[in-house]
């Protein structure tokens, strides 16, 4: 069966947005394929900085026919009517239809056949389309037809449309359609400077080869392998060890099309400056990997360039040019890095008062005043040092104004650590100034220092408290103050430090420190124990762990102590998980359930004590009193924190309530013994909320 | 690169060669070469020769270059490459031709940069001017790690649509110099090509010109002063806006201009009063979207003459 090779030759593609375009080239043509009946055997898509390219395989050559029936008018329907169906079927008379009998009446069916079309055919018809309304994130047009409306829009101009179709054996033809002025052909182009002829394409592979041949690998991840294993090879053989960057390498594989990879160094003394300053200079600016001793495991002054070309003097210009690009570079931030040594920490803060962080939350200043006095009442409670708190969030975020993070905002916190060492600052003050940020995300690393711990709550939950203050709350895929992130980070800070904290008290005292006074205070309160408990919710499915048991534990209602949320949902998944649990939670979903339907019936609630001396059967009073006894041991469970124990108590209500539906009815005829074995129901409901809200657990 | 050249107007050897080369290689192809616009200005950008013509229908290609004031970069002549005052080559071509790209490249070649043993890239860089209101993708050129060039395709000036839309090339003078002439201090650069004696150099035309303008940028410049004047301009510039209407009907547009000469002293007049540290963050939005608002004004007109393009 054919194949189709399909190449966008244009200007140079943004290397961060080529992996999606190949990827998008792939599933538009492919979704397109399927849509029009054409099924293929497999696709795959390519970029370079100048072409995507896509090739699709074992394509039928034909659609397959399509036949479908149309009902017309009845046998003997009037004259307009016949002509109607004739027109719409395109029959020449009613003696081509068929007529079918069916309750109403008789009825011309027409047969309608749709040929297939040939599938180059359709190709012309769905590629222009494709190119025309490619979804790229910024596109532009260009050149004189973009006087006129409705002119193509590309990424950058494009330049030529390859685009073959034919089965391996014979010669391909050209999918024939033209874009914009630009005539598809089998005509493509080399590396710019060390090939840049025409060269005649026929299918994917001779493309790919020829491609090859005159200096252009079309496969990125080829491109990266070569990048990375001479890149290792170069430094190895030195001695050195690449310090591997999968994201640059990833853009700079997306930088070249015939990858050449050389080392540089520069002048030793730079290597004063602290190691990830350099590394965020030479990559951010310069695209280039930086090189550790093998021995030492620190940075040496070399570092790794890629080049698009194979020079004609071995590259020797292309290094020097670029070592003379780093030396400047570096040269500035030395010179940052030591003017910044030259101001303390906290001269800067001062400054803070001319920044706003939010209008409506007030200046840097006010906010790091708060973070102080929060982080202050927080430390006791984590087992902080209260002065080295206070003075961590103090000096937390004085590096925002120093050079070095105004020219690389990536090494905020990590340089506020730098200049804290520098200026004497205990160790943990340091810590803290780096690791109060953290953890940034889901993966990232949960501080333990419990001065960096005190800050990094203090920060997170004045943050949290101050926006739910002024309403700007996440919506949807909104979250411009990374809210939830924030939220997530307390959780973690919280559950794998397992501190012991009322999340209510902390916010209330956050809350006081804050200028602005919401409306109702209770009610923000609250909101944000629902938004901790979505966000814990969110963090347990992506564990794999029940979502649902979070809900469950949260309707107890006054569960504000994360630790101990987290504990108990661990202790209802394990109870769960057991047969007593499944079977329990089986018979106090039976029980609410009933209640519900009698207390509709009834209008009315069947809470309050049941009656001893209306109990008639054995497993009645069974029940009751395991109720009894086992409300007793597990409410004593919980209030050791021993959930473990507590669902052990809940187990033993298993055996009387399984007996009780086995054999009680509950709806008897007296209305007196009905209502007494309501409310014994209803005490099966209240027995488990020792532990749980078991109407809120799924399943 | 043209090996005729005397020695000492070689582009290599001297930074005046180096500017001749440019504009004769623009000139040959089909580029009206321009005189540096009158007024201080940031960019080459600003020139009504890109910013104005870059709007309507009409045809143009031009090439200058334009000095550039950047208050805030000044350095006092300490720092080995920044200028408060420098040059950039502009190539403005509308509309765009096919072939832009090589016809950057063998300006390239033009000027001693050979792509046999140089590595030239194209490096994504949007860019965009707040206070022009003008955006437009493309690239930042680099020439062995070193960006040496805007490469950019405008699609919108003033808040209007570019059609067709024109490409545009900006080069930092004094740094490519500097690459080509291997020299690593903008002011040791050789101005004139000419040996010992005769030798004049970019610090012997101009540091005592950083020097100056630095002092008078960062501690001097006249602010109170400086307010007024930018009131001055924007009010002026409106002025001659109104006044520039044919018989008063938004028709035809007779000082499209001069308007704009008043748009480009004020933005000059903002950026030394951002240099002198007098303009506060939340002011400084504000400042830039007046600007913006003369600038589209001055491009509504623009469109209403007729190197604009109406009838």
């Amino acid at each position: 069966m054919p194949d189709l090779l399909l190449e966008l030759f244009s200007e140079e593609i943004p290397a961060r947005m080529q992996a999606k375009a190949a990827d998008d080239l792939r599933r538009l043509v492919t979704d397109k394929l399927v849509a029009e009946g054409l099924v293929y055997e497999g696709a795959k898509a390519f970029s370079t900085p100048r072409r995507l390219a896509l090739t699709v395989h074992g394509i039928p050559a034909r659609q397959p026919d399509l036949k479908t029936e149309r009902r017309g008018p009845k046998v003997g329907a009037p004259d307009a009517a016949v002509q109607g169906f004739l027109k719409a079927t395109g029959l020449k008379s009613l003696d081509e239809a068929k007529i079918q009998r069916d309750p109403k009446g008789d009825f011309y069916i027409g047969l309608i056949e749709k040929p297939g079309r040939d599938a180059i055919d359709v190709l012309a018809e769905i590629l222009p389309v494709i190119i025309r309304t490619f979804p790229w994130p910024k596109s532009m047009r260009w050149g004189a037809r973009s006087g006129k409306p409705g002119s193509l829009s590309w990424v950058r101009p494009l330049h030529a449309i390859t685009a073959t179709f034919g089965p391996e054996t014979e010669e391909p033809d050209i999918v024939k359609f033209e874009v914009d002025g630009i005539a598809t052909g089998q005509t493509t182009y080399g590396h710019r400077f060390m090939a840049p002829d025409a060269i005649n394409v026929r299918r994917f592979e001779d493309y790919e080869a020829k491609l090859k041949a005159a200096k252009v690998i079309l496969d990125p991840q080829a491109r990266k392998g070569i990048i990375f294993a001479d890149a290792k090879e170069l430094t190895f053989a030195q001695g050195f060890e690449l310090v591997e960057d999968q994201v640059l390498l990833d853009e700079v594989s997306g930088l070249v099309e015939w990858p050449v990879v050389m080392m540089g160094s520069f002048e030793a003394e730079y290597l004063a400056i602290p190691e990830e300053v350099i590394r965020a200079t030479i990559r951010n600016n310069q695209k280039c990997f930086v090189v550790r001793d093998a021995k030492t495991g620190k940075l040496t002054n070399k570092f790794v360039l890629t080049a698009n070309i194979e020079a004609a003097d071995g590259g020797k210009v292309i290094v020097s040019g670029n070592e003379r690009v780093i030396r400047p570079r570096l040269s500035d931030a030395k010179f940052f890095y030591e003017t910044d040594l030259k101001t303390r920490l906290e001269d800067r803060l001062p400054k803070f008062e001319q920044i706003v962080f939010h209008e409506k939350l007030g200046t840097q200043a006010a906010r790091i005043k708060r973070i102080e006095r929060l982080a202050a009442e927080i430390a006791p409670l984590v087992g902080a040092d209260v002065a080295k708190a206070t003075r961590a969030a103090h000096l937390a975020k004085a590096d925002l104004l120093t050079e070095v993070v105004g020219e690389f905002p990536e090494v905020q916190g990590l340089m506020g650590k730098y200049y804290a060492l520098a200026q004497g600052e205990d160790a943990s003050v340091a810590a803290a100034c780096e690791e109060h940020y953290k953890p940034q995300g889901p993966t990232d690393r949960v501080p333990t220092e419990p001065v960096s711990v005190a800050v990094a709550l203090a920060d997170k939950l004045d943050t949290l408290v101050g926006f739910w203050a002024i309403d700007e709350k996440p919506t949807g895929s909104k979250d411009p103050y990374a809210l939830r992130r924030a939220a997530l980070g307390v959780i973690r800070l919280i559950a794998e430090n397992a501190l012991r904290l009322s999340l209510m008290k902390v916010a209330a005292s956050a809350l006081a420190g804050l200028s602005v006074k919401p409306a109702d205070a209770a009610k923000l309160a609250s909101d944000l124990l629902a938004f901790f408990a979505d966000r814990l919710k969110v963090q347990l499915r992506e564990q794999g762990a029940r979502h649902d048991l979070v809900d469950a534990v949260f309707a107890l209602g006054g569960q504000d102590d994360l630790l101990m949320i987290v504990r108990r949902v661990e202790a209802l998944g394990k109870f769960l998980d057991s047969d007593d649990g499944k079977n329990l939670l089986a018979g106090t979903k039976r029980a609410s359930n009933i209640l519900s339907i009698e207390e509709k019936k009834d209008k009315r609630t069947f809470d309050g004590a049941p009656d001893a001396a209306l109990y008639s059967l054995d497993e009645e009073k069974a029940l009751a009193k395991a109720i009894g006894e086992v409300k007793v041991e597990a409410s004593a469970a919980v209030a050791k924190e021993d959930f473990a124990a507590a669902m052990s108590a809940m187990a033993k209500l298993r055996p009387p309530v399984d007996a009780f539906f086995d054999k009680v009815r509950v709806n008897d005829d007296e209305a007196k013994v009905r209502e007494n074995r309501l409310k014994l129901l209803n005490e099966i409901r209240s027995a488990t909320r020792a532990v749980a809200d078991f109407s809120k657990i799924e399943g | 690169m043209d090996a005729s050249l005397p020695a000492h107007m070689r582009p290599e050897r001297s930074f005046q060669g180096f500017i001749l080369a440019l504009q004769r290689f623009w000139a040959e192809q089909g580029c009206v070469i321009l005189q540096p616009y009158d007024m201080e200005m940031g960019a080459g950008t600003f020139h009504p020769a890109t910013t104005l013509r870059a709007l309507g229908p009409k045809p143009w290609n031009a090439a200058y270059v334009q000095p550039s004031r950047r208050p805030k970069d000044g350095r006092y002549g300490e720092n080995p490459n920044r200028l408060q005052h420098y040059y950039q080559f502009q190539v403005i071509m509308k509309p765009s031709p096919p072939n832009l790209q090589e016809l950057y490249l063998k300006s390239l070649a033009a000027i001693g940069i050979d792509s046999a043993v140089h590595d030239i890239r194209f490096v994504e860089d949007d860019w965009e001017s707040p206070t022009l209101g003008a955006w437009g993708l493309g690239w930042e050129c680099w020439c062995d790690g070193m960006e040496v060039s805007q490469f950019t395709y405008f699609q919108q000036v003033a808040g209007f649509e570019c059609a067709p839309v024109a490409g545009e090339l900006t080069y930092g003078l004094e740094r490519l110099a500097m690459y080509v002439q291997g020299v690593d201090r903008v002011y040791d650069l050789n101005f004139n090509g000419r040996e010992g004696d005769a030798k004049v150099t970019y610090g012997d035309v101009f540091l005592q010109a950083e020097r100056e303008y630095s002092k008078h940028n960062f501690e001097v410049a006249d602010t109170a002063m400086l307010f007024e004047q930018f009131k001055m301009a924007e009010t002026a510039c409106r002025k001659y806006l109104d006044a520039g209407w044919k018989d008063g009907k938004r028709e035809a547009h007779l000082m499209a201009l001069p308007a704009y000469d008043q748009c480009i002293k004020a933005s000059h007049v903002f950026n030394l009063l951002d240099a002198r540290g007098v303009i506060s963050v939340t002011e400084r939005q504000s400042y830039i979207l007046r600007v913006r608002e003369l600038a589209k004004a001055c491009g509504d007109a623009w469109l209403h003459t007729e190197a604009g393009g109406a009838a």
